[in-house]
């Protein structure tokens, strides 16, 4: 089973709900915690450990300059604007090539081919006996967040029990953190900001038709607008973590709020326990 | 005009509710924007009046008509994406993985594949109290979020252009809308917190904006939630050079004044407030400062 934990809105503690449920369920069974939030990976700090690297790649073509005739049918066909070709040389922008493949096979002299290019790294950790935890990190000014995520869920496809930390937002680097997930945790603080954010995740989770159920997170009480929402468009509420200020203070210090306190356990495991009947099992 | 941009690293850190107060304080004509296209919020505190719309292009999606595919697969072969799924005897894009590069219109030996355009979003002009908004909405899930920004960011200066100060609320990460966020931009305010995660994100946000030309000012949100981890990045903007030009207690009138729909300055005398007009200050000194050099 795979879990996505998103949220939209940003720092609704997408993360510590992914960590918590991860440390709570890793004392009973196998689990993989994979950091999709490969712009600002945070799962790490809960869980320092020795790293293996491996680099995440795209291919992006190497102009021969002997054999291109400047004919311009690479800088014509490229919809990124990555290639612009001059009287006497053509000129390639890394950052904006989407590794699409098309120059390669278009140059009617065969002058391109293709190398990789490092945009980012994917790093493995047995960070508890029964715990993995897999992070993508995209390199610093580089934009292109999805063949990361795309490359650090590929570790995790041969898992049984898989949970996705996503980036806040709805666009793409979501889209790709929740494909092929079988339930998702949204993740929510109870504010306008909140719930406006909670509604445009929903319509993502919908449109990919990904079952999901609802966190609330640092509740001070005034929760009736979220609970409202979530009651109209038929999201279960799974649990509601108060508003306190040590628990921000566990979190901050990068612990764990169901280590340092281990009764929360309970809590996650009812989450997990929803999140399977959302998935349809049993 | 002095191009401002209030970005974060990390989500949720109050990007947001310190660019509605700052809107409120600083003086002088202003243009606002709200670049995090994919979760936009500012129009919430400002009370925004819309004047226009414009629909928003994103790149072009292929399509397959199912009338002519014969089903040979070479544009799925092709597709670095897997945008191009098989379905019965044809084939079918999926237009949320598409990125519009056109291979598979190259590929397709029976000419079954075209672009078609397609909107994934709007681009609105609103007036507020405090100058011209432009925001957007991005449809849930589609890519392009980067062009978005830069749409947002080009109406603003092609319609405002003569204001003084042109104020941006920016999206969380280091990815395509940050970078677009940032492209020609005259300073940040990477907002903060003090916890590991908030350090973290804070020093590779700043790797990011370096490799740009902004000049770089931070403000912790929420110092007294963690004096010490506040104290480590004081510590580490020393370090590296840059300004801290403010820090804002933890304050629950920060989350009544958003229930409200107001900026935290409008809502009444609270610490948070206080605390926003002292790094007003700041910030003016520091972009007049930043104005002289150039």
């Amino acid at each position: 089973m795979k879990i996505a934990v998103a949220s939209g809105k940003g720092g609704t503690g997408k993360t510590m709900v992914a960590a918590n449920l991860a440390f709570t369920l890793s004392r009973t069974c196998q689990v993989t915690l994979v950091d999709c939030d490969v712009e600002e990976p945070n799962l790490h700090l809960f869980f320092p450990s020795p790293v293996t690297v491996t680099d995440v790649n795209i291919a992006v073509p190497v102009i021969d300059e002997k054999t291109c005739d400047r004919c311009g049918m690479c800088g014509e066909f490229c919809q990124y604007g990555a290639l612009t070709v001059l009287r006497d040389r053509v000129l390639f922008f890394p950052e904006l090539c989407h590794s699409c493949g098309g120059c390669t096979l278009v140059c009617p002299k065969n002058a391109i081919h293709e190398v990789p290019k490092r945009i980012g790294a994917v790093t493995f950790a047995t960070v508890l006996p029964h715990l993995n935890l897999i992070t993508g990190y995209l390199d610093a000014g580089n934009p292109h967040a999805v063949p990361v995520i795309r490359a650090a869920k590929k570790m995790a496809e041969n898992d049984n029990l898989v949970i996705c930390d996503a980036s806040p937002g709805t666009s793409c680097p979501v889209v790709e953190t929740l494909e092929n997930c079988d339930a998702c945790i949204l993740v929510t603080e109870s504010t306008p900001f909140g719930r406006h954010d909670l509604a445009l995740a929903v319509d993502v989770t919908e449109r990919l038709g990904i079952p999901a159920g609802v966190v609330i997170n640092r509740s001070d009480g005034q929760d009736q607008e979220t609970l409202d929402f979530c009651a109209n468009h038929d999201l279960d509420v799974m649990i509601t973590i108060p508003f306190d200020r040590r628990i921000a203070a566990i979190q901050s210090k990068g612990d764990l709020l169901c280590r340092v306190r281990p009764e929360w356990q309970k809590t996650f495991c009812s989450l997990f326990d929803k999140c399977r009947t959302l998935a349809g099992g049993d | 005009m002095i191009r401002l941009a209030v970005i974060s690293g990390k989500g949720g850190t109050g990007k947001t509710m310190i660019s509605a107060a700052l809107a409120d304080l600083l003086p002088g004509t202003l243009v606002l924007a709200d670049c995090d296209v994919d979760a936009a919020n500012l129009a919430l505190l400002l009370n925004p009046e819309l004047i226009s719309t414009e629909p928003f292009m994103g790149m072009k999606s292929a399509f397959i008509d199912p009338a002519v595919c014969t089903g040979c697969g070479e544009c799925g072969m092709h597709c670095r994406f897997d945008a191009v799924h098989a379905e019965g005897d044809a084939y079918r894009v999926n237009p949320i993985r598409c990125e519009g590069c056109t291979v598979c219109v190259h590929v397709c030996p029976v000419k079954a594949i075209t672009m078609q355009p397609r909107q994934t979003g709007e681009v609105m002009y609103s007036q507020t109290e405090w100058g011209h908004l432009v925001h957007a909405c991005l449809v849930p899930g589609a890519g392009n979020s980067g062009l978005l920004v830069h749409a947002v960011k080009r109406m603003a200066l092609d319609r405002d252009r003569d204001c003084d100060l042109f104020l941006i609320d920016g999206p969380p990460g280091t990815g395509c809308p940050l970078i677009s966020t940032i492209s020609g931009i005259d300073a940040v305010l990477i907002i903060t917190e003090p916890s590991v995660s908030g350090l973290h994100d804070l020093k590779r946000v700043v790797a990011v904006c370096r490799q740009f030309r902004p000049r770089i000012l931070v403000a912790i949100n929420r110092f007294d939630l963690d004096e010490s981890l506040t104290d480590t990045i004081r510590q580490w903007c020393a370090e590296e050079n840059i300004p801290l030009v403010g820090k804002i207690p933890f304050d629950p009138a920060v989350i009544d004044s958003v229930r409200k729909g107001v900026p935290i300055t409008r809502a009444g005398d609270s610490p948070a407030a206080q605390a926003i007009q002292i790094l007003k200050t700041n910030l003016e000194q520091e972009l007049t400062y930043h104005n002289n050099q150039r």
